[in-house]
């Protein structure tokens, strides 16, 4: 680890000016992903600007019929909030399907929607890698890339964002609350991760002196009619290989709208809004979800070691959207698939 | 701006004096920043119970309860937990006096090596205090982060489970 300057915040405007001051100071919430990658010299910050002692830990009702998430509010408090489980149970669910519940009492709604890619070369610095040092090359693309995306990657960089909970906030069209030097504004979720085209070195599009402040989540949240399910090579404590959020409302047996979002696929959490459309005023029955799933994947393109994963997508939605719609989520304790 | 808020708010890289209670008493460590909570309990407390395995969040033998919170030690830095309760494996139970979790695990034989024992049983603390398991499929996906080399997984959910019965008939 290098070495770095550590100082506590104490409150937002402070945080956004010492992260203005500096353009290699960082700020530090859970810890639970960048002191991992300052321990692999992945990140090297001159500063830390501890967040923690802000007051950003709240989940409060927001005027418009939803609920506002605080950045810091670990991900093991938004997972069993009281009000979170009963309207946003697919937020929760997949929440709980991520780390491990240690990681997850550490772990913070801000970091997460920041974490980085778990790409071997990336986390290596002897190896190239246009995400970590642009101009390189992607080593992945003729590698090993058994984890790597088959929906949006470029030539550049095929990686993919890690995230679960991720998944089901773009799956619930989320925004993010930001704070920077000229004030607040706010990101609509599937504006917030990029697609690495020309550009792999940046996740997102938050300013470099931006704070996120909160996730607003919007009234419906699809608790009747939902499921998040994960696969990946072990239970448990294991990052996607694809995961699928699927949220369904019906007009009597009739879709009414549905929302559908893949991780482990893309660079970004891969929500598709003409897959939910081909859903919508249609019979939740098999051929209907067959027919979602092809459009989802039309464009997908397998990689030396992860072709498999274009199939495993086409089944994972199927089998989502089936457990969504006979109101049989997956269970993130007994992993046995109905 | 006030004093306190600003010294809060200064930079810097100096070794610092940290206090954290750390199995009941006061301890003053004098550390870097980048010190992990980790290394600030094993180097600087000579408290070797908490395990160092992978030093990357993926195994749970730094397992610590902070503030009765259970996380990993390796990915967190000492000096973020200023004030913070800590309790460590040496604060659990006490030689002739063992807490139900460890005579569980002696009952169970619920190790070989031993070495990821520490985080087991500081994890499974938390695990019995958060209240959420209640069958062995609660236990083993709520204990997933505590991996165990040796494969005694089936010993530990028993020892954990019959721990948890204990503490439930427990006056
Ligand atoms: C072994 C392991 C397994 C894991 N498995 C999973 C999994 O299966 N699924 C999953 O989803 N995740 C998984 N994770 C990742 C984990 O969820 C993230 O590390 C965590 O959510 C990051 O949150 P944090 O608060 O610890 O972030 P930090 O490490 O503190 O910060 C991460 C980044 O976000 C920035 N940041 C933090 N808060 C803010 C803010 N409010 N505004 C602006 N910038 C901010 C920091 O500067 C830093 O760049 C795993 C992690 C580990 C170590
Ligand atoms: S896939 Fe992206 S992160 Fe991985 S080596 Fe290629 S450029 Fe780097
Ligand atoms: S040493 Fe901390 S999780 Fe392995
Ligand atoms: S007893 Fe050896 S690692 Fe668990």
């Amino acid at each position: 680890m290098n070495r770095f300057e550590y100082a506590r915040a104490s409150d937002v405007a402070e945080a956004v000016r010492a992260r203005a001051a500096d353009a290699s100071a960082r700020f530090i919430a859970g810890g639970t992903n960048l002191i991992d990658l300052m321990k692999e010299n992945v990140a090297r910050p001159t500063r830390l600007i501890d967040i923690n002692h802000l007051p950003l830990r709240g989940i409060e009702d927001t005027d418009a019929g939803g609920v506002r998430i605080g950045a810091l509010a670990t991900n093991t408090a938004v997972a069993y909030d009281a009000r979170i489980e009963a309207r946003y149970p697919l937020l929760s669910s997949a929440i709980l399907a991520g780390a491990s519940p240690q990681l997850r009492n550490a772990a913070t709604t801000g970091g997460n929607l920041l974490q980085r890619t778990r790409c071997y070369y990336f986390y290596d610095t002897g190896t190239p890698c246009n995400k970590r040092e642009p101009g390189t090359g992607c080593p992945a693309i003729a590698g090993v890339n058994r984890i790597h995306a088959i929906l949006g990657a470029s030539e550049n960089c095929i990686a993919t964002h890690p995230s679960d909970m991720c998944v089901a906030l773009a799956a619930l069209a989320a925004t993010v609350r930001v704070t920077g030097p000229s004030g607040e504004r706010e990101i609509a979720f599937a504006d917030f991760h990029r697609l690495p085209g020309d550009t792999p070195e940046r996740d997102t599009n938050l300013g470099e002196d931006e704070l996120i402040t909160a996730i607003d989540l919007p009234p419906e949240g699809f608790a009747s009619n939902y499921s998040y399910l994960k696969l990946r090579d072990r239970l448990s404590y294991a990052f996607a290989l694809v995961s699928v959020a699927a949220a369904l409302t019906f007009d009597g047996d009739t879709i009414r709208e549905a929302r559908l979002a893949l991780g482990g696929v893309a660079h970004k959490p891969w929500r598709d809004t003409a897959a939910e459309a081909a859903l919508a005023g249609k019979p939740a029955n098999r051929a209907t979800f067959e027919t979602a799933a092809a459009a989802l994947l039309a464009d997908a393109r397998g990689y030396s070691g992860n072709a498999f994963k274009i199939e495993l997508a086409r089944r994972a939605i199927v089998r989502a959207l089936s457990q969504a719609a006979a109101g049989t989520p997956q269970v993130q304790t007994d992993k046995r698939v109905r | 701006m006030g004093t306190e808020a600003s010294a809060a708010g200064v930079f810097s890289a100096a070794v610092r004096p940290v206090t954290l209670s750390v199995n009941g008493a006061d301890r003053e460590l004098r550390i870097a920043p980048w010190t992990t909570l980790l290394d600030g309990l094993r180097e600087y407390l000579g408290l070797t119970g908490t395990k160092k395995g992978c030093d990357h969040g993926q195994c749970g033998a730094c397992t610590v309860l902070v503030d009765g919170v259970r996380i990993n030690s390796c990915l967190t830095l000492a000096v973020m937990h200023e004030g913070a309760t800590i309790r460590t494996i040496e604060g659990i139970g006490a030689e002739g006096a063992l807490h139900p979790l460890q005579q569980a695990f002696i009952d169970h034989d619920a190790f070989q090596c031993g070495y990821c024992t520490p985080g087991q049983i500081c994890s499974a603390t938390g695990l019995i205090a958060e209240g959420r398991a209640r069958t062995p499929e609660e236990i083993r996906e709520l204990m997933s982060g505590n991996l165990c080399r040796c494969g005694a997984y089936p010993n530990i959910v028993a020892a954990i489970e019959h721990a948890m019965r204990v503490a439930e008939t427990a006056p």
